[in-house]
């Protein structure tokens, strides 16, 4: 469970969270949605430690993260950009990654399922943004962590590994995990998430289910929906 | 951080740059002994290389480092370790591999040359140790002025500042003062501003473990008087350390307020 209270971020002069407190239960999957620049990644980091808030507490499973490190290791984290080292070889990433963690990986698995073995011992920097997508999938599910965060999961994906990234996040989900995903796909939204979250201007305006939000803004699809939601805020 | 200065270190040592730095070492420690052929005249010549050339490629290779690793930086923060421990693995990453480079670049000539029959495997010695305190100096100033600015070109100019500063600018400053306040007792003065740069202490310190009264010039003289040899030695060894522990400290305690 992650319980976030009163936290505040600004960047300079930017305001980015301004006083969020959000609570999300275990087992399920949560979208995190917002226009461009309203803080979605932000409180995504800021929960994985690498942003650090001015105000406010996150705690995850009663544990104060703020200064600690060690809850990571329950924690899977897709960014949303596939930035790598440029010069080791996408198996040299992985065989990294699994002794940082020194835990095991069904990495195998997840290589077959994307189709990845012609790259394997090539370098980063020379993938296309797709396999590079593809490589941090691996990265951020192999592991078996109850807490899997994923910032733009679906960037770049041809559709059938768009497919396959679905089944896996089902998966995850009857396994009993909490998933975090920051999408702007709405259709993604509609067909997997449980719960939404939606950020506006560093504020939580919405929290609920796809059909109460549906509902609150009075339209038939979530797209329109938001839509809505958005030139009203204007 | 172990496993990260391992990571950071192996990725330098593959890349094409140490080798460069190596090879640059060796051919200049090979030339150095064939045209002086003495290794004491070698190891003066080297010592005014060394304390010019190390700060200045510690400087370089440390905010090149820390820009060009950020992707792994970002990959690292999201896993289960400590902030301090991903910036310092890597600090300690990026110097042992310049250290390295210096060490067995001028190691290997002059021990062909027969470095250990000879007296000077002390001084040497010395050299080498104060080029690899200036390495770690100079790369933990370079990782506090990239880790303050997220721009790049800000970064490697101030870098380049800073060792030009501490290289060219700061003994210029030093001796217009001397001259401006010839009239009064310049001692203590003297004595303080060569403990705020590291170059000169390095110096100073080659300087009196050589012995050679007409190099080591006002400063040295001074340091001579005030320690005596043997005290000025330790004592400015002991600066040093207090020089790499700062900038270190400050690399943990910035990075442990940033964001990503």
């Amino acid at each position: 469970m992650i319980e976030i209270t009163g936290l505040h971020k600004k960047f300079g002069k930017v305001e980015v969270l301004d006083s969020v407190s959000l609570t999300i239960a275990d087992k399920g999957i949560f979208a995190i949605l917002g226009p461009n620049g309203s803080g979605k990644t932000t409180l995504i980091k800021s929960i994985l430690g690498m942003v650090i808030p001015q105000q406010g507490e996150i705690k995850i499973d009663g544990e104060v993260i703020k200064g600690k490190y060690d809850y990571r290791k329950n924690i899977d984290y897709l960014p949303q950009i596939a930035r790598f080292p440029d010069n080791i070889t996408v198996t040299e990433l992985i065989n990294m990654i699994k002794n940082l963690r020194n835990r095991q990986a069904n990495d195998t698995e997840l290589i077959d399922m994307f189709g990845l073995e012609p790259f394997l011992d090539k370098k980063l920097g020379n993938l296309s943004g797709g396999t590079k997508q593809k490589v941090n999938l691996v990265l951020a599910f192999m592991f078996d962590s109850p807490l899997l965060i994923l910032d733009e999961p679906t960037t770049g994906l041809d559709p059938v590994s768009l497919l396959h990234l679905k089944d896996l996040i089902r998966k995850e989900r009857e396994a009993g995990k909490t998933i975090l995903i920051t999408t702007h796909i709405m259709d993604f939204v509609e067909t997997m998430a449980d719960e939404i979250v939606f950020l506006l201007e560093g504020n939580i305006y919405f929290k609920g289910t796809v059909a109460e939000l549906k509902q609150k803004s009075d339209r038939n699809d979530l797209e329109h929906a938001i839509a809505t939601i958005l030139s009203e805020n204007k | 951080m172990i496993k990260v200065l391992q990571y950071s270190f192996y990725d330098l040592i593959r890349s094409r740059w140490s080798y460069v730095y190596f090879l640059f070492y060796l051919v200049l420690g090979f030339a150095l002994l064939f045209l002086n052929n003495s290794v004491a005249k070698s190891v003066i010549t080297l010592m005014n290389i060394i304390i010019v050339l190390t700060p200045m490629i510690g400087t370089i290779f440390g905010v090149m480092y820390f820009y060009s690793s950020r992707e792994f930086t970002e990959l690292l923060l999201a896993q289960p370790i400590k902030r301090t421990t991903i910036f310092i693995g890597q600090y300690l990453g990026v110097s042992l591999s310049l250290m390295l480079s210096l060490v067995i670049g001028l190691g290997i000539p002059f021990m062909f040359y027969g470095l250990w029959q000879s007296a000077e495997m002390a001084n040497f010695g010395l050299l080498l140790l104060s080029g690899s305190f200036l390495t770690l100096i100079f790369v933990a100033l370079a990782y506090n002025i990239a880790l303050s600015n997220d721009n790049k070109i800000k970064g490697f100019g101030y870098a380049i500042l800073v060792w030009l500063f501490m290289a060219v600018i700061y003994d210029g400053m030093f001796l217009i003062s001397l001259i401006i306040f010839e009239d009064y007792p310049l001692d203590k003065f003297t004595l303080i501003a060569t403990m705020f740069n590291p170059i000169d202490l390095s110096r100073i310190l080659i300087l009196l473990k050589l012995d050679i009264s007409a190099l080591l010039g006002y400063t040295g003289a001074i340091f001579q008087k005030f320690f005596g040899t043997h005290a000025g030695i330790f004592s400015s060894l002991l600066v040093l350390v207090i020089w790499t522990i700062i900038p270190v400290y400050f690399i943990a305690r910035k990075a442990s307020k940033k964001d990503f």
